[in-house]
């Protein structure tokens, strides 16, 4: 990652314009040209620098539903317990975090019930408590980190 | 806001990325049998209706050299959190700032804040700047910080 991409993830994090040719509008805006920033753009994808470009949806206004959830893993079982958790194609995020609770997954679902179901069927297949933190308000998110 | 099957049609041919090509919203269009103007138009205005929360990147906070990344948890008095809460997510460093449930006796916090820094003194830094936010409020706190990163997708609602 040299000058020139930081300065890409800097601007793209604000923000991408919709109009007929977008990439040549930031191009000129950084200086590059078109061509140079897409290339550029595929390589930080394909090198996991940047993790995701497109539009990010607010997915309980798209209807779909959103929920935090823990698990407080034996630490004998903590391989086997990830494989099981990742495996369900809803579970979109995990996290190991330092804390009795010490695993943290986000699952996405099209429906509320369907996060019922996956937090069931999840108990089921570990054997361990679930603990369910569905978000009571939302007061921020987002954010710039300065690459 | 109402989406009708245009909308989610342009959802879910997006939300796995946007085409790496001159013309995106053009290229999204042809696949859809959608005119380039309805596409662009949809977006603007999912994007007005807080639909589309942005279009841009998202950046792995390790590879940028954020290694110390901090669920910050809280416990703060139901009468207060909302107003602590927009506070504490208007902090600079916060990218995510949430009310969540208690499950006592074991998990007492209900006010989730993400922090990000390079070092760890900056985190700590950060996490003495939302204490003094919350001040008598905060009944209590916790950092838990990410070991490991097991699984990470983006988000796919199906609509």
């Amino acid at each position: 990652m040299d000058d020139i991409d930081r300065h890409i993830i800097n601007t793209l994090q604000a923000g991408f314009p919709v109009c007929d040719a977008p990439y040549q509008q930031v191009a000129m805006q950084l200086g590059l040209t078109e061509q140079a920033l897409i290339e550029r753009l595929q390589t930080l994808l394909d090198n996991g620098t940047l993790t995701r470009f497109g539009p990010l949806y607010h997915a309980e206004l798209m209807g779909g539903a959103l929920t935090l959830a823990a698990v407080k893993t034996p630490l004998d079982r903590f391989a086997e317990v990830t494989e099981i958790i990742n495996a369900f194609p809803e579970v979109a995020h995990n996290y190991a975090r330092n804390h009795a609770l010490n695993m943290w997954f986000v699952i996405a679902t099209e429906t509320p019930e369907q996060i019922r179901h996956t937090l069931t069927a999840i108990e089921q297949k570990t054997g361990l408590a679930v603990v369910n933190m569905p978000k009571i308000n939302e007061y921020f998110v987002g954010l710039k980190l300065e690459a | 806001m109402i989406l009708d099957e245009t909308d989610l049609d342009i959802m879910r041919a997006t939300q796995a990325g946007l085409p790496l090509t001159p013309e995106p919203y053009q290229c999204v269009a042809e696949q859809l049998g959608l005119t380039t103007e309805v596409v662009m138009t949809r977006m603007i205005a999912m994007q007005e209706q807080g639909i589309i929360r942005r279009i841009g990147v998202i950046p792995n906070h390790y590879k940028l050299g954020y290694h110390f990344n901090g669920m910050t948890v809280w416990n703060i008095p139901d009468d207060v959190i909302d107003k602590l809460g927009e506070k504490v997510g208007q902090l600079e460093f916060v990218s995510h700032c949430y009310h969540r449930p208690r499950h006592l006796p074991e998990w007492p916090y209900n006010l989730f804040a993400m922090v990000h820094g390079k070092t760890r003194e900056d985190v700590d830094q950060q996490i003495q700047h939302i204490a003094r936010v919350l001040g008598d409020a905060n009944l209590g706190c916790d950092v838990l910080y990410s070991t490991k990163i097991l699984k990470k997708t983006g988000f796919r609602s199906r609509g």
